[in-house]
């Protein structure tokens, strides 16, 4: 007699709610393929926990945004944000599409360069840009957006000893009505430091300003915000026109805006409330245009989108380690990938789902990381069906900031494979070893030996 | 450990359990309905075992550590109390 497929006994209380009119909806359908690429066998590839990176929906969400501002403004460059996932695979496939590079330190700009982008379509911001740092920039007609005074004044001397002139843009910041405000980079609109570092740049005649720059927050679930950031760096452009007779080339209005994730503590998931790119493109775009640019002087739109192009793109797949029972009858699961390698977890409730065929009877648990530490916590709360041992999780719209700002800490860092629109998985990055990191460490020779009683 | 199903407790086919000394309700999946089902029949942990084991596609180490989990449930929502 063949035997029935087995799923660890659930037993869930009924608790009547009020009632609702859409019924309820599993979020936990099994996804087993990603663009017809079997998760399982990308696991018994690779390893688990892997990262996994859809080259097909990168694709798909760079396009669906450079639609959204390109059929409203007539002049508008992406530059993808490399410190949102810096794989150089990832890069390429923005470059591809058209993207310029946005950087925002030397190990960046050297990864732009390596990959092929030409220095004149690199933006290199940050605070720290060192006087190597910015002398390569120069060399490489770079356009540098400068965050203060001291680098301002560095960027003269620099200028002078090499008797060149730099293509520069100042950062701004300003009060765009969200808070909290983002006013540490960048010169201040509304006390007149951004008019006094513009001034010092057009009077010392040392620099080319070309553009002005702003970056007002992350995950900004306001759309409206960008038309008054819009509306302060036009006011800019348009008094530095006034004033100093001179034509703004660019503005770029940075990066923030929101992926379909959902922030801790939402009532609604992120899906339903975020603004969609077209809310986005018709407050910049909008006030733009009717700002009081001529038509021949309309500077160039750039936008350094990066979280919201690439994170639904990342999946972690992640083995069940342990099932276990804490002692207020909660259910919880240990999985083989932590909060050292899914940073976003602090932040996000991320959408889990098997991989593996699943009934629907469903246990709320809490999800743990591996890491012997108590702060590994990958969902407090999470709605799944009954998993064993080795089951595999897959964890969704993890493609921002988790493979750049991921911790070789207790473990190492998993392999990252991109499926790409073919369905072919391509390693883009292997997964690392012990030796790796022991090669970077020296002992000294009074601590190489020593006995144990 | 060995569990007494207390003797009220009301389970239908579909896996809709009822307690009626507390009015609280449950949803069971498959496998819980067997368990219950042998603890009603009055069988002991290893009997249980045994018999998931001969029925369903697992081995009785990954049977025994979910039945651990099951009993522990069931204490808890006073559906059983220990033999």
């Amino acid at each position: 007699m063949e035997k029935k497929r087995y799923e660890r006994p659930v037993i869930a209380s009924l608790n009547a709610g009020i009632t609702n009119k859409f019924g309820t909806r599993n979020l936990n359908e099994p996804i087993s393929h990603i663009d017809g690429a079997s998760i399982k066998e990308i696991t018994e590839q690779y390893g688990s926990p892997v990262f996994i990176l859809s080259e097909r929906k990168i694709r798909q969400l760079y396009r669906d945004a450079y639609r959204a501002f390109s059929t409203r403004y007539p002049k508008v460059q992406f530059a993808w944000s490399y410190k949102t996932n810096y794989l150089n695979a990832v890069c390429n496939v923005f470059h591809q599409e058209g993207s310029w590079a946005e950087v925002v330190s030397i190990f960046e700009y050297e990864k732009a360069l390596a990959n092929g982008v030409e220095g004149r379509h690199i933006l290199f911001n940050g605070p720290e840009k060192t006087e190597s740092d910015l002398r390569k920039a120069i060399e490489h007609e770079s356009l540098i957006h400068i965050d203060h005074f001291d680098e301002l004044y560095l960027l003269l001397e620099i200028s002078e000893s090499l008797k060149k002139r730099p293509r520069v843009a100042i950062r701004v910041n300003m009060d765009t009505g969200i808070y909290p405000m983002w006013d540490r980079f960048g010169f201040n609109y509304e006390s007149g430091q951004a008019w006094d570092a513009i001034n010092k740049i057009i009077l010392t005649n040392k620099l080319d300003l070309v553009g002005l720059h702003c970056h007002i927050g992350t995950f900004m679930l306001s759309a409206n915000a960008y038309a008054v950031a819009a509306s302060k760096l036009a006011d800019l452009a348009l008094g530095i026109k006034l004033h100093h007779k001179q034509n703004i080339e660019y503005l770029d209005l940075g990066g923030g805006f929101a992926s379909k994730n959902t922030l801790k503590g939402s009532f609604l998931p992120g899906a339903d409330t975020i603004p969609s790119f077209d809310d986005y493109a018709e407050a910049i775009c909008g006030t733009l245009l009717n700002a009081g640019f001529t038509r021949e002087n309309l500077p160039m739109l750039i936008l350094e989108t990066g979280r919201a192009l690439v994170d639904e793109a990342g999946f972690l797949a992640s083995s069940v380690v342990a099932n276990k029972r804490l002692s207020d009858g909660r259910k919880a699961l240990v999985l083989d990938a932590g909060v050292n390698i899914l940073f976003t977890s602090f932040w996000y409730e991320h959408k889990m789902t098997p991989v593996e065929p699943a009934s629907h009877h469903t246990e709320a648990s809490v999800v743990y990381g591996p890491l012997c530490m108590n702060i590994d916590v990958v969902r407090e709360s999470v709605t799944l069906p009954p998993l064993r041992k080795n089951d595999l999780v897959l964890i969704h719209t993890v493609g921002a900031y988790n493979m750049t700002q991921w911790m070789q800490f207790i473990a190492m860092r998993p392999a990252v494979v991109m499926i790409d629109p073919e369905g072919k998985t391509h390693l883009l990055r292997r997964a690392e070893k012990t030796d790796d990191l022991n090669a970077m460490e020296s002992m000294p020779e009074h601590l190489q030996s020593f006995s144990l009683a | 450990m060995n569990l007494r199903l207390k003797n009220n407790i009301a389970v239908s086919d579909s896996g809709f359990v009822f307690n009626p000394s507390t009015g609280d309700s449950f949803s069971i999946n498959p496998v819980g309905i067997d368990i219950i089902q042998l603890l009603r029949a009055s069988k002991s942990e290893h009997d249980i075992i045994e018999d998931l084991s001969e029925r369903y596609d697992a081995d009785t180490q990954t049977i025994e550590k979910d039945l651990y989990d099951f009993f522990t449930l069931l204490l808890q929502h006073q559906l059983a109390e220990k033999a």
